[in-house]
Order: structure tokens, then sequence, then C-alpha cells
């Protein structure tokens, strides 16, 4: 099967300080795939730059033919301001940017659409409230309705179950679940092995660098999951230059 | 008695009638871009920007005495580059952008009033520095409704790129590259603002405009939209009251039209509908869902 996402000898990071070395590999198209490791193991630094947001420092990401624009981001929710004065309507037609761009009409159908978003995340009647007064799981909710607006062929979800109870959970799982089943490609970055066991077929397990990548049942055994528990890269200014870059270098 | 109050100045006097018109005009364009200030949490950015574009404004006015076109231009060059020099010492030292911003402001403004007092007159340096709104000309007038025009066009173009931005702006980067076009649009808009209240307010006085409307709005609405007319209604308001209570009392028209609306704000935060003081200490009954 064609890649949706091909990774070459990527480094990304931030202020030359890497925090994901070294990545080689490719998500096929379809694939549903779980990105777990510990905090500040570089999952959503790797979400970002498969998005575009962040550049690799080297190394580059090919998205298998995709436009920027068929790819859906869900960041963690601590990256949005909640206090803007956005009803959820608003917000979650900002999913339809594709089609509407700079200068688009929210016309009968488009409207139709945001309340069908809406109502398959289970908030019907929520339209008008701002995102402000909305609990973390709602808000978990809209950021799905979002990506469902976008209709994209590249999902990629940083956290999407964090701090949620587990019906919302529950909710959203099969909303990943669905998206998979008409072919779409998710990648998602996770912290509930159980979830990922029972659910994903393909894991990554990153700890600043790939530690292993492939079938789920493969790829999560305690020995992996101890080598990523046991990943400590201090950020260090007076670090030396990558020195797998240079023994690469000489092989070539 | 009240005809002759409230209205009688400005059926009497031109001077007063082309300053309410240069007020409406400043509401309209500038309310809005105070809304976005506060909401971006950059209102103290603004006020930084009213000192920084000084020289510049100081140098068009000594090359042109107050010819606002000439203090736009040399207005926006400064604020960009204070701007711009601000952020590049904050990426290239580590230095938080809002302490660099503060240095090169202080600096700026110092440079501005040294230009004006050198080359120009005491009553130059005041006018600059306070403002003169019922000296204002009809050329001046019409740069100032040109530039009021300008605005609200350029903020219909990056409205919705700049709503998105302000609430989520690493989902905008993954949809379109119009965040930094914008958000740089959206500074351009501040200085163009911030220069065409210049003549009515003076550089210290220039962002209240802005600024205190868009306080006072976030007391009485949750919606951006709402929001917006409020402060609009609110600038214009002060505006009006500020230049009759000028007229009445001899009291100089910037401060007064900017005191009318720190009274307006002080209502507001007391008995404002959204967070007021009132509102909270007596919140009534709650209800049932």
């Amino acid at each position: 099967m064609a890649a949706a996402l091909h990774f070459h000898n990527v480094t990304l990071g931030y202020d030359r300080h890497p925090a994901v070395h070294h990545l080689n590999g490719e998500v096929a198209r379809g694939a549903l795939v779980a990105v777990i490791g510990p905090n500040g193991a570089g999952k959503s630094t790797l979400l970002r730059g498969i998005v575009g947001i962040l550049r690799p420092l080297d190394g580059s990401i090919h998205l298998g033919g995709l436009d920027s624009r068929e790819i859906a981001y869900l960041p963690q929710s601590a990256e949005i301001d909640r206090s803007f004065p956005i009803s959820v309507f608003d917000f979650v037609g900002t999913g339809l940017w594709r089609g509407t761009g700079l200068f688009g009409g929210i016309g009968k159908a488009a409207r139709e659409q945001i309340l069908r978003a809406i109502a398959s995340v289970g908030l019907n009647g929520f339209e008008n409230r701002p995102i402000g007064t909305l609990s973390g799981g709602q808000m978990q909710r809209i950021l799905f309705a979002r990506v469902l607006l976008q209709d994209a062929r590249l999902i990629v979800l940083d956290e999407p179950f964090n701090a949620i109870d587990s019906k919302t959970t529950t909710d959203l799982l099969a909303l990943v679940k669905h998206w998979h089943g008409e072919g779409r490609t998710v990648l998602a970055a996770l912290h509930d092995m159980e979830m990922v066991r029972n659910h994903f077929a393909e894991t990554l397990v990153l700890a600043r660098g790939p530690v292993a990548w492939g079938s789920t049942a493969e790829v999560l055994t305690p020995e992996n999951l101890l080598v990523a528990m046991r990943m400590c890269e201090a950020f260090d200014d007076s670090a030396a230059a990558c020195a797998a870059d240079d023994a690469r270098s000489r092989a070539a | 008695m009240l005809y002759d109050a409230l209205i009688g100045p400005f059926t009497e006097f031109e001077f007063m009638r082309r300053a309410l018109a240069a007020v409406i005009a400043l509401s309209l364009a500038g309310a809005p871009i105070g809304v976005f200030l506060m909401l971006r949490r950059m209102s103290l950015v603004g006020d930084a920007m009213a000192h920084a574009i000084l020289p510049g404004a100081a140098v068009g006015f000594l090359l042109s005495g107050l010819n606002l076109f000439a203090m736009t231009a040399g207005g926006l060059i400064a604020g960009f580059a204070v701007a711009i020099l601000a952020g590049l010492v904050a990426r290239s030292t580590g230095l938080k952008e809002d302490a660099s911003l503060a240095t090169f402001y202080l600096a700026s403004l110092a440079l501005g009033v040294t230009i004006v007092s050198i080359k120009g007159t005491n009553i130059d340096l005041l006018h600059v520095l306070f403002g003169n709104i019922l000296a204002m000309d009809d050329q001046t007038l019409l740069v100032v409704a040109f530039n009021a025009t300008v605005t609200l066009l350029v903020l219909a173009v990056i409205y919705r790129p700049l709503v998105i931005e302000s609430v989520d702006p690493l989902f905008l980067r993954t949809v379109s590259r119009a965040g930094g076009p914008a958000h740089l649009a959206f500074l351009a808009l501040v200085v163009i603002n911030l220069v065409n209240g210049f003549q009515a307010l003076g550089t210290l006085l220039a962002v209240g405009l802005m600024i205190l409307p868009a306080g006072i709005a976030r007391f009485w609405s949750r919606d951006l939209t709402i929001m917006i007319c409020i402060a609009v209604l609110a600038a214009a308001v002060s505006g009006y009251a500020g230049l009759v209570l000028s007229f009445q009392t001899r009291v100089p028209s910037g401060p007064a039209i900017i005191l009318v609306a720190a009274v307006l704000y002080i209502v507001s935060v007391l008995f404002g509908r959204v967070g007021g003081v009132v509102r909270q200490m007596f919140p009534g009954r709650h209800l049932e869902a």
C-alpha cells in the first residue's frame, strides 16, 4: 500500500536542540498509528513536524502527495485561548476553512454541516455557547467536531483523550475508529497503554528517537517500554554536534 | 438651555463639527482595533507602540508641519523599526520580548521628544504630546477619515485569520499561511490608528480611545461582534461628551475625551453584566441550568 507519510532521517527540535532524532520509516495510507512515549519523548514535536508547524532540523517528511490542507490537526487544548469570545458554532465552523478561505461565506448547506458536526459529537444545543463556558471534555468534543468538518485524509491527534471522562473517551474513540474505517490515515499521541493495545494496530514507541515501530502486539513489550522510560537526554547548550550525522556522512 | 449646552457648540462652531466628525472616524476605526489588542493580550504593546512611533511622526512633523500623511508615513517606519528590532534582540539574546520592547520604546520616545524640542517650539512639543482636536483643519480631517476607511477595509480582509489566530494559532498555521501577514497587517493598523489619534489626543493619549472602549465592551458582552459595536459606541460617546466637556469647561480636549471614557470604564467595572463588581457581589439566585 502507498505511504501516506515517509520519514527520511528526520530530526525535529528547537534552536538546534533535537526533540526527536533520526526517525526513518513510513506510515501506510489508511493506517491507525499510536505514538507513545513518556513526557518529553518528542511526541508533540513529531506531530507538529508532520503538520508543518515545525520544520525539521535535518532530514525530511514527505506527505505522500497530500496537500498540507488535506491534513487535520487536533492540538492539545492547552494551546487554545478559551477566554476569546467565540461561540461553539463559529469555532467549529473554522474547520471549513479549506472551502471558505478568507472571504467565503457560510451558506445554508455549510450551516447544516456545522450543526451536524456539533450534533455528532453529542453537543446539540451548544451552538451559541461561548467556548470559555465549556468543560474540558466538551471542549475536546468540539475539537473533534472541527476535525470532522475538515474532511481530511490524514488526521493527526495530539493527546486527544487527556483528562476526559470514560464516556467522552469512548464516544471520541468511536469517531477515531470510524475515520479509520473510512480509509483515512490517523496518527494519535497517547498515554493509555490499554487503549493502544486494544484499538491501535500499529505503534511507534518514541523516546527522543524511535525505540520501536511496528505491530502493536510486537512493539508494546515491557523491554521497549523500559527503554522508553529510561530516556534521559538533558538539554545542553554546550553539547557537541550530533555524531550520528558525522558517521552518516563518512559512510556516504 | 440643554440644547445650548449639548448641541449648540456643534451648530454654532465649525471647528466643533470638524472635531466631532474626527472623533467619530477615530471611534469607528480605533475601537475595533482596541478590541483585538485587548483580546490578543497586547494592550500594553499598543501603549508602547504609541511611544515608539514618536520619532518617525516627529520627523514627519518637522518636515511638513502637522501633515498627517507625513506623520503617518514616519510613524509607520518608526513603529515597524522598533517592533522588528525588539523582536530581533529578543530572539537572538533570550531577553523577553516585552522587556526588549520597553527598552526600545523608551529610547524611541526620548529620541522623538529630542527631535521635536531641538527643531520645534514648546508649543509644537505640547501639540505632539497632547494633541488638539479643536485645531483640526479640513485636510487633516480628510486624512483621518481616509485612514479610518482603510483600517475598516483592511480589518475586513484580515478579520477571519485574525480571529482564528487569536483563539487557536496552531490550527491556523496548519490550514493557512495567512496568520503571519494578518498579524503584520494588524500591527500596521495599530500604528495607523495611533498616528491618526495624534492630532486629537496626542502621542500620550492616542491609545486611550482604542483601549478604554475595548475594556468597557468586555464588561457588557461575551460576543465578539457585539463587543466591537459596544466599543465603537463607547468611543463615540466619550468623544462627543469629551468635546462638550472641553468646550464648556476649557479642559483640554484630549484629556477630556479620555476622562469621559475612564468614567464609562469605571461604571462598566462596577455595573457591567459580564463580571462587573456589583453583579459578582449580588449575583441573585442560582439558575436551573
